[in-house]
């Protein structure tokens, strides 16, 4: 039996480690709904005083005493930076994935290696050679630049995390199901695919927060609205010797609700733990 | 009409053979039995015909079709793996009615055959549940149900009975017999458990290496193994198998064991050795009894004094260890009485029940 002053003391510990990961998110949240005024105040206020959306309203150019930043425009750009990236990375991952997982082909293993050898690379290392080739051949500044810079970057982890979860399901159910009646590729479908959802639906969340909050790459990729993705858009609000801590604070949230509401929504599939009573041991 | 054949069906991955050309005719509603120990190839072999395992050599065909290039689902087989492979995101009535839907049957259809199977095989209160929240007994019943919606040509089992503990096997076992009484089809049906095998097939095929050793009656490969492979795998206790060479005296042809003893081998034996041949002579457990625990009739014995080893007790008889031509044998005591390590006792050798096969290439001399 553990003693309930352990039992406090862990509790103390998970205390301290969630502060720490949180407060900064939280103080984020509060600037962005705080007056200006308050921000540099000293001693600092912690729940501000008048909760107000102004910071919104200026950011998207909705009111008159400060110019707007093309908010929407980055919010779009990032929309379909990210989404076309996570779909193809799945899509992918998934064919790359069930191909490592089912089939012994020459050079298997070494191509396997390779690909989580990239996964080594730290990828701003990269920027600068990128950044020259994009520019000869017109890619810089350009939505499809920067997926194809995402893709490099998740298709290796989503080949390697889909891979386990058809690893897992043994390769019975599909001979099963070929028996039953079906083509390879209904077997697939309507037997493997099924159970390997809650692994592909992991690997789609990681490849979207992975390019929704890029920000090394982006920075050096991106130059205009054309392709200007969110985070990179915070640094808008630096000036040469200002930092609008209210706006950027207001877009940052901006920045993190799509994500949040993304997580919960897929949430129920990552835990979903698929039980795998149809086979033996 | 669903007769399987196999002709020179071989196997080999890369330069690795695994089944070395083998003939066999199934015919019609038989069940026939594929045993055989680890790593023989029964398992390719089954897979072969069920289309999972692409053929290197030879011909399969169902029926009167060839289907050596046919999909699996191509040749109406139904397949239970020896991990069931139920599918998981399914519940027992999806799992049986799959192969139905896959087929665009209509929904009355499904219904109405998926209700008739699990009718057969118990599993109508089980219908709404999941594979998960089953045991190993009632999952192995769904995939035997899965396996009979469909009334296909061909049954194939892969050691369905191997995950389960050894009274719910018993019980399996008799339920697949039945099962086969009341949905005639030819089955296949493969296992490295010798009892399955004898009890469940109408024949048996015994195979080693990738190769054939006999195919038969369980009857004809109990009492006439035709080498000393089959008559060691078959049968419980394993055949005692005692080295000896062949005399003649006082006109009979013997057999002499390495510990001197001698015994008279039976006329139809006697006519196919050569004197100085060296055999091996088989006898099960049950022609080797105490004198008045055995079953002789009118048969001719040899009259053996043994110490006994060890025995041990089974309920309706007794095994009984002892020593003969240098090897340790087993003996068996009917109707038993209690017996001693070390007591003495006087045995009965059945010599008509002898089995004789030449020791260089383990053919039996009588086949
Ligand atoms: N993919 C493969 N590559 C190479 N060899 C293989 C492959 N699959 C099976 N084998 C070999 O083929 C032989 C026969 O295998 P098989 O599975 O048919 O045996 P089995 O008789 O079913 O044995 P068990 O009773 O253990 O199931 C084995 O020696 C095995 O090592
Ligand atoms: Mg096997």
């Amino acid at each position: 039996m553990e003693r309930s002053w352990q039992r406090w003391l862990i509790r103390f510990g998970v205390f301290i480690v969630m502060a720490i990961i949180c407060v900064p998110g939280l103080w984020i949240v509060m600037t962005a709904f705080r007056d200006n005024v308050e921000v540099m105040a000293r001693p600092p206020v912690w729940i501000p005083e008048r909760w107000t959306l102004d910071n919104f309203r200026a950011i998207l150019g909705l009111s008159e005493n400060q110019q707007g930043i093309p908010v929407v425009r980055y919010f779009l750009n990032s929309v379909v930076i990210s989404v076309t990236s996570t779909v193809l990375a799945v899509l992918i991952g998934m064919m790359g994935g069930y191909a490592f997982a089912r089939y012994r082909f020459k050079g298997k293993n070494v191509a396997f290696l390779w690909l989580m050898l990239s996964r080594t690379v730290p990828g701003i290392s990269l920027s600068l050679p990128v950044f020259m080739i994009w520019s000869r051949v017109g890619l810089i500044d350009t939505d499809f630049g920067v997926i194809l810079v995402y893709l490099a970057l998740n298709i290796p982890f989503t080949i390697w995390l889909i891979d386990g979860f058809f690893r897992q399901i043994p390769l019975s159910l599909s001979e099963a199901a070929q028996v039953d009646g079906c083509t390879r590729w209904q077997a697939f479908w309507k037997i493997e695919f099924p159970l390997a959802k809650s692994g592909i639906a992991s690997a789609g969340i990681f490849a979207f927060l992975t390019s929704w909050n890029e920000f090394a790459l982006a920075s050096q990729l991106t130059r205009t609205t054309a392709s200007k993705t969110l985070p990179v858009g915070l640094m808008d609000f630096t000036a040469q010797f200002t930092v609008d801590w209210t706006g950027m604070c207001a877009m940052a949230v901006i920045i993190i609700v799509p994500a949040l509401i993304l997580t919960f929504i897929v949430q129920k599939h990552l835990i979903a733990g698929l039980t795998f009573g149809g086979v033996k041991g | 009409m669903a007769e399987v054949r196999l002709e020179k069906l071989v196997k080999s991955y890369g330069k690795v053979g695994v089944v070395h050309g083998i003939d066999l005719t199934i015919a019609h509603n038989e069940f026939v039995v594929l045993v055989g120990p680890s790593g023989c190839g029964k398992s390719t072999t089954l897979r072969m015909i069920a289309g999972l395992e692409e053929i290197s050599g030879g011909t399969i065909s169902i029926g009167d079709r060839v289907v050596n290039d046919l999909a699996p689902r191509e040749r109406n087989i139904s397949m239970v793996f020896q991990n069931y492979a139920l599918y998981p995101h399914m519940t027992v009535k999806e799992n049986l009615g799959f192969s139905l839907k896959i087929a665009k049957q209509d929904t009355a259809t499904i219904e109405k055959r998926v209700a008739e199977a699990a009718e057969i095989l118990g599993l109508t209160p089980l219908l709404e549940r999941t594979p998960g929240e089953l045991s190993g007994g009632q999952r192995q019943r769904v995939a035997m149900g899965r396996a009979i919606v469909r009334h296909p040509d061909v049954f194939l089992f892969d050691e369905p009975l191997s995950n389960l503990d050894a009274k719910l096997r018993g019980q399996m076992r008799v339920e697949i017999k039945k099962l086969h009484q009341k949905v005639k089809t030819t089955i296949v049906y493969v296992t490295h458990d010798q009892v399955e095998a004898m009890t469940l097939a109408d024949r048996i095929v015994i195979m080693k290496d990738g190769h054939i050793e006999q195919v038969g009656t369980p009857a004809e490969v109990f009492e006439k193994p035709k080498n000393t492979f089959v008559a060691s795998f078959i049968g419980s206790p394993p055949m005692n198998l005692l080295d000896a060479t062949v005399a003649t005296e006082a006109g009979r042809k013997i057999a002499k064991l390495n510990d001197g003893v001698t015994l008279a081998l039976p006329a139809a034996a006697a006519e196919k050795v050569t004197d100085g041949q060296t055999v091996t002579i088989g006898f099960r457990a049950e022609a080797f009894s105490p004198v008045g625990y055995g079953l002789y009739g009118d048969n001719e014995v040899a009259t053996i004094e043994r110490t006994i080893i060890l025995p041990e007790p089974l309920g309706t008889e007794t095994l009984l260890y002892t020593e003969l031509g240098g090897k340790e044998v087993q003996g068996k005591m009917l109707n038993p009485r209690f017996v001693k390590p070390g007591e003495q006792l006087t045995f009965n050798l059945d010599l008509s029940r002898l089995h004789v096969f030449d020791k260089a290439s383990g053919m039996s001399v009588l086949v």
